[in-house]
C-alpha cells in the first residue's frame, strides 16, 4: 500500500550549511503523525520542504506515490496536500467568511473564472460555510480578518487549511502561543477536521502531541533519529538524550 | 581598432558613471527595502549645485561640497519623509519617492529656470588625455573614471572593514537585533539614505559637465538605472556592476552603428526591398534602435532568467 | 463549545435580509449614478465644461482599469497608460478605415476595438512584466512604458511619427452626443468593472494582494492570477484609449508616455484604491488639477506633485477613505461632532495654501517670466512682485499657517478620539 507521505534521504542545504541532513519518514495514509524535535532540527524547513515552499537540495518527497519534489506550492496542494503555518498567514483585509471562500473556489474547479458571479456560487458558500461552523467562528463571519484575537486567527489558520479538502494536512505548530484551555480547544478543532484524513503535525506541546499522535518522529540536527508510537518514543534513550531530560516525563505542555 | 578602443573606453567611463548612481540606488534598496525613484533626481540636484558652487567657488572645492549639500537633501527626505510613510508598508514609500521626483524637478526649474544651463567641464580637464591612433580620448572621461573607481573603492572598504560599515550591513537583515544591541538604526537608515544620495549627487556632479545640465536630464537616466537594477538583480550590488557596464558599452557602440538588420540579410544574400515586410524595421540603423535597447535587454532577461544577472531567487 | 444550530440560523436570515437590502441598494447607487450622467452635461453644458466632463468620463475608466491591478490586485503599475495609449492607436487607425468606408463599424463601438488592441498588448507586454511582482514589477513596467514611447519613432506606419494618427469621427454626432457616447460607454465599463469584483478572479486578485504566499498554498498559480487581472485591466484601460480617439480626434506618442502612466496613478492613488467609487473621486479631482488649474497657473504641476506626496504622508488611503471613515460617525449621529474641528483644519490649511500659492507664484513670476516685467495678478489683486510686500504678506502667511495648523490638528486629534471613544461606548 502507498504511504500517503514519503521522504527518502531528503537532504537541504543553505549555502555551505546543511540543515537537512537524510531525513526518512514514512506515513500511512489516514495516519496522524506527530514531528518533534528541539529547536532548531529542522521541523519547520522540513514542512517547508514537503509543501513545497523550498526545494530539496537532494533526495525523494513522494505524495501518494508521486514525486512532488521541487514543485510549487500550488502544484503540490492541487494534488491533495495542505499546510498550516506557525506565524499565522491569512488574508487580513478580507472577512473571514472571505477567507474561507477563497480557499475552496480552487478545489471546487472555479479556478480563474471570472464569468461567475460569488454569490451565486451555492457550493462555495455552503462549503465555507460549514468550515466557519466547525471552526467555532460563526460569530466572526463578517469581520476583517486582521482583527481577530490570536487564538481566532490559529483557528482561521487551521480553517484555510482544510477547507479545500485536501486529504494530507500538514499542521504547523498549530498550538503555539495559546493557553492550556486554548490548546485544548485547538485540539479537538483538530481531532473534529482531520476525521480520515492523514494528518502530520509539527508541536512542542507534548500533551497535544501525546493526545493526537499514532506514531511520532524525533528530529534532532536535520536527521530523524526515531519514529515510533507514543509509548515507545517515551521510553527511548536517544531521544531523552536529545531533550537532555527535560519535557518528555511531564504530562502537561511546558508553555 | 581605434575606434573600438575610444568606443570601449568611453562606453567603460559611461558604465561606471551608470554603476555609482546604480550602487547608490541597490544600496538604498537592500539596506532599506526603499526603491528610491527620486534617485535620479539627486543626481539632476548634484548637477545643479555643482553648477552654482563652481561658479562661486570653484570646480574643485564644489566636488567636495556638492554631494554633501545632496546627503543633507536625502537626510532630511528620510528623516521627515521617509519615515511618516514607512509605515504605510513599501507601496506608499515607493509612491512618495515617486511624488518626490516631480517635486525636485519642479523645484529645480522653479530655482535655476527651465533652459539648460551651462556647467562647463573646467579648464584644466579639458582636452585630450592621450590619443589612440589619432582619435582623442578626453582628460575628462580618465577623470570621470578615476573618481567611480575610487568612490566605489572607499564604499567597498567603508561596509567592509570599518564598524559603521559592519552595523549597516547588520542593520540590512535584523534591524531589530542590531537595536537592541544599543545602535541607533534609526540614524543608521538616515546615513544609508543621506549616503545613497550623495553618491547620486556625485555622480551629478561629474556627469552634468560631461553631458547636459537641464531640467530633463534626471528622466532617461533615471529609467536606465532601474533597468539596471532590474537587469543586474535586485539588490545585488555585483550584477548592477556588470549591469551598468554592459548598458555603458552596449549604448555608446549602439549610438555609432549605423548599420541595419538588412544590412546583415543582404550578407545572407537576402535582399530587404520595400516590398519586405516590416521594411522600415528592418533597415533602421542600430544607431536608430539604441534608446530602446536597454528595454530590450530587460524584457529578454524577464522571460529568461527573470531573477537578473545575479538576484536572489524569490522565496 | 457553543450551541450553534438556533444562532447560526437566525444569523444567516439576518444575513440573508441584509443581501436583499444590499440588492435593492445597489441598483439604487447605479441608477443613481447613471442619471447625474445624464443630468449633467444638460446642466453644465458650456463648451468648457463639455470638455471637461467628457475627459472625466474617460479618466473614470482608465482610474478604474488601473485600479484592478493597484487597489484590488496590489500591483503598482508605472507603465498603464501603454495599453490605453496602444488601444488608441489601433482605434484610430481603425476609424480611419471606418470613414474610408473599408470598415462597417458604427463609431459608437469604436472603444470596443480599442479594447481589443489594449487587451492584445496586455496578452504581449502582461507576460513578460507579470513574471515578477512587487517593486521589479514596478520598475518593469517603467521600462516596457518607456520602451514603448521610444519606439513611437521607430514604426511611423503604426505611430504616425512626430505628428500622430489624426482621426475623423466622421458620422456627423453632434457634440452633445459624443459626451453621452463617452457617458454610455463610461456607465457600462463601471458596471462591468464592479461586477469583476464579484467573481472568483476578483475575490482570488483580492487573496493575492493580502497574502501571495497564502494564495499559492490554497492552490492558486498567482502569477497567472497577476497576468489575467493585467490582460483585463487592459482591455478597459483600451476601451478609455477608443473612447479618447473620438474625442480628441488625434493619437500621439504622448498617450503612451510617462506623463500619461503617471497621471492614472495619480488619479486613482488620491481618490483611494481601497473603495470602488475611490478612483471616480480621483478621476474627478484630477481631471480639475490638470485641465482647470493648468488654465490658471504655469507652477500648475509642482502643486499636483505637493498634493500628492501630502495624501501619501497622511492620507495613504485616498479621498475615499476620509469619506468612509464619516460612515460610522454619521450612523452614531456623532457627525456634528466633529465639524468645529474639521472646519479649524480646513482653515489652517486656507491659510498655508495661500502662503504656499503666493510663494509659488512670486518665484515664478521672478524667476521664470521676468521678462514681462515684475506686475502680477493674483485672486483679483495686483501687485508688483519685485516689491517687499508681498514677501512679508507670504512670510506673515507662512507663520500663522504653521501655528493654527499645530493648533487645528491638535484639536482634530482630540475630538476625534473622544467622539470614537463615546462610539465605542455606547456599542459596548
Amino acid at each position: 500500500m502507498t504511504s500517503a507521505l514519503e521522504l527518502r534521504e531528503v537532504r537541504k542545504q543553505f549555502g555551505r550549511t546543511e540543515i537537512i541532513r537524510g531525513v526518512n519518514l514514512d506515513i500511512a495514509k489516514g495516519e496522524r503523525h506527530a514531528l518533534i524535535g528541539p529547536n532548531g532540527a529542522g521541523k519547520s524547513t522540513t514542512f517547508n520542504l514537503i509543501s513545497g515552499r523550498i526545494a530539496p537540495s537532494s533526495g525523494t518527497v513522494k505524495l501518494n506515490g508521486v514525486d512532488i519534489g521541487g514543485l510549487p506550492p500550488y502544484k503540490i496542494n492541487r494534488m491533495g496536500l495542505s499546510r498550516s503555518f506557525q506565524v499565522t498567514n491569512i488574508f487580513h483585509r478580507l472577512s473571514v467568511f472571505e477567507n474561507l471562500r477563497c480557499s475552496v473556489l480552487w478545489a471546487l474547479g472555479y479556478r480563474y473564472s471570472f464569468w461567475h458571479r460569488l454569490e451565486q456560487l451555492r457550493d462555495a458558500r455552503e462549503r465555507a460555510e460549514a468550515v466557519l461552523e466547525l471552526i467555532g467562528l460563526q460569530g466572526r463571519h463578517d469581520t476583517l480578518a486582521g482583527l481577530l484575537t490570536y487564538a481566532e486567527q490559529r483557528a482561521l489558520e487551521i480553517g484555510i487549511t482544510i477547507a479545500g479538502g485536501a486529504e494530507v494536512i500538514l499542521l504547523d505548530e498549530p498550538t503555539a502561543g495559546m493557553s492550556r484551555s486554548e490548546s485544548d480547544h485547538a485540539v479537538e478543532l483538530i481531532r473534529r477536521v482531520t476525521v480520515g484524513k492523514t494528518l502530520v503535525m509539527v508541536e512542542h506541546d507534548m500533551s497535544v502531541v501525546f493526545g493526537l499522535a499514532d506514531r511520532i518522529s524525533v528530529l534532532v540536527y536535520g536527521e530523524v533519529i526515531a519514529t515510533d508510537t507514543p509509548q515507545a518514543i517515551r521510553n527511548n534513550r536517544s531521544v531523552k538524550e536529545a531533550y537532555l531530560g527535560s519535557t518528555l516525563d511531564e504530562p502537561a505542555g511546558t508553555h | 581598432m581605434e575606434f573600438l578602443t575610444i568606443s570601449l573606453l568611453n562606453g567603460v567611463s559611461y558604465g561606471l558613471l551608470l554603476f555609482m548612481l546604480s550602487s547608490g540606488l541597490t544600496l538604498i534598496f537592500s539596506m532599506m527595502g526603499v526603491l528610491n525613484f527620486a534617485h535620479a533626481s539627486f543626481y539632476m540636484l548634484g548637477a545643479y549645485l555643482a553648477y552654482t558652487i563652481a561658479s562661486k567657488i570653484g570646480f574643485w572645492p564644489a566636488l567636495v561640497v556638492a554631494p554633501v549639500l545632496v546627503a543633507g537633501v536625502g537626510a532630511l527626505v528620510e528623516r521627515f519623509g521617509l519615515r511618516t510613510v514607512h509605515k504605510f508598508g513599501q507601496v506608499a514609500e515607493l509612491l512618495f519617492t515617486f511624488g518626490l521626483s516631480y517635486l525636485i524637478v519642479e523645484g529645480v526649474k522653479l530655482v535655476w529656470g527651465l533652459a539648460a544651463v551651462p556647467y562647463a567641464i573646467p579648464p584644466e580637464l579639458n582636452g585630450a588625455l592621450f590619443k589612440v591612433f589619432g582619435s582623442e580620448f578626453p582628460k575628462y572621461r580618465a577623470f570621470m573614471m578615476l573618481i567611480s573607481v575610487a568612490m566605489l573603492a572607499a564604499l567597498y572598504l567603508l561596509l567592509t572593514r570599518t564598524r559603521i560599515g559592519l552595523v549597516i550591513q547588520a542593520s540590512l537583515t535584523h534591524p531589530e537585533m542590531v537595536e537592541a544591541l544599543g545602535h541607533n538604526v534609526q540614524r543608521v537608515f538616515m546615513l544609508v539614505f543621506a549616503g545613497g544620495a550623495a553618491l547620486a549627487g556625485l555622480a551629478g556632479m561629474i556627469g552634468g559637465n560631461a553631458f547636459v545640465t537641464s531640467p530633463s536630464m534626471g528622466e532617461s537616466v533615471g529609467t536606465i538605472v532601474f533597468v539596471i537594477a532590474v537587469v543586474g538583480g535586485m539588490g545585488s550590488l555585483p550584477g548592477a556592476f556588470i549591469a551598468s557596464l554592459l548598458i555603458g558599452i552596449m549604448q555608446t557602440f549602439a549610438v555609432t552603428i549605423d548599420a541595419s538588420l538588412s544590412d546583415l540579410f543582404s550578407l545572407a544574400g537576402v535582399a530587404v526591398t520595400d516590398n519586405t515586410a516590416m521594411s522600415s524595421l528592418l533597415r533602421m540603423p542600430v544607431s536608430q534602435v539604441a534608446p530602446i535597447l536597454p528595454y530590450l535587454l530587460m524584457v529578454l532577461m524577464m522571460i529568461l532568467r527573470p531573477r537578473g544577472l545575479l538576484g536572489k531567487r524569490e522565496g | 463549545m457553543k450551541p450553534l444550530i438556533q444562532a447560526s440560523a437566525g444569523s444567516d436570515m439576518q444575513r440573508r435580509g441584509l443581501l436583499q437590502s444590499a440588492h435593492s441598494l445597489r441598483w439604487i447607487i447605479w441608477g443613481a449614478t447613471a442619471l447625474v450622467m445624464l443630468v449633467l452635461p444638460l446642466v453644465f453644458s458650456s463648451g468648457f465644461a463639455i470638455a471637461l466632463l467628457s475627459q472625466i468620463g474617460i479618466m473614470i475608466i482608465f482610474a478604474l482599469s488601473y485600479n484592478m491591478l493597484l487597489g484590488q490586485t496590489g500591483m503598482l503599475s508605472f507603465g498603464h497608460a501603454v495599453y490605453s495609449g496602444l488601444g488608441a492607436f489601433v482605434a484610430a487607425h481603425v476609424l480611419n478605415q471606418i470613414g474610408a468606408s473599408h470598415f462597417p463599424l458604427p463609431v459608437s463601438l469604436l472603444p470596443l476595438v480599442g479594447g481589443f488592441g489594449g487587451m492584445l498588448f496586455g496578452v504581449l507586454f502582461g507576460y513578460v512584466t507579470t513574471r515578477k511582482s512587487g517593486t521589479t514589477f514596478a520598475m518593469i513596467t517603467l521600462g516596457i512604458g518607456e520602451m514603448v514611447a521610444a519606439s513611437s519613432l521607430m514604426f511611423p506606419g503604426f505611430f504616425g511619427g512626430e505628428g500622430g494618427v489624426p482621426t475623423n469621427r466622421t458620422v456627423g454626432h453632434a457634440v452633445l452626443g459624443i459626451t453621452y457616447v463617452i457617458a454610455l460607454w463610461c456607465l457600462v465599463s463601471m458596471i462591468a468593472m464592479y461586477a469583476w469584483t464579484q467573481t472568483p478572479l476578483g475575490r482570488i486578485a483580492n487573496a493575492v494582494r493580502d497574502n501571495p504566499e497564502r494564495a499559492e498554498f490554497v492552490g492558486y498559480n498567482t502569477q497567472r492570477v497577476r497576468f489575467l487581472v493585467m490582460v483585463l485591466s487592459a482591455f478597459f484601460a483600451g476601451i478609455a484609449g477608443g473612447l479618447s480617439v473620438i474625442d480628441f480626434e488625434i493619437v500621439t506618442a504622448e498617450n503612451v508616455g510617462a506623463a500619461q502612466s503617471a497621471g492614472v496613478l495619480l488619479a486613482t492613488f488620491i481618490g483611494g484604491g481601497a473603495f470602488f467609487f475611490g478612483p471616480v473621486i480621483g478621476s474627478v479631482l484630477f481631471v480639475l488639477f490638470a485641465v482647470a488649474l493648468s488654465n490658471l497657473t504655469p507652477a500648475w504641476l509642482l502643486y499636483l506633485g505637493l498634493f500628492f506626496v501630502l495624501v501619501v504622508m497622511y492620507v495613504p488611503g485616498g479621498v475615499s477613505s476620509l469619506l468612509m471613515k464619516q460612515v460610522p460617525l454619521i450612523a452614531a449621529r456623532k457627525l456634528h461632532r466633529m465639524l468645529p474641528s474639521y472646519a479649524a483644519v480646513l482653515g489652517a490649511a486656507m491659510m498655508v495654501l495661500c502662503a504656499l500659492v503666493l510663494t509659488v507664484e512670486l518665484v515664478y513670476k521672478l524667476q521664470i517670466d521676468s521678462d514681462n516685467g515684475t506686475a502680477m495678478r493674483l485672486a483679483g489683486l495686483s501687485f508688483d512682485a519685485a516689491s517687499w510686500a508681498p514677501r512679508a504678506v507670504a512670510a506673515m502667511l507662512w507663520v500663522l499657517g504653521a501655528l493654527a495648523s499645530r493648533l487645528a490638528a491638535a484639536r482634530l486629534r482630540d475630538a476625534w478620539d473622544r467622539v470614537q471613544r463615546e462610539i465605542a461606548g455606547s456599542n459596548a
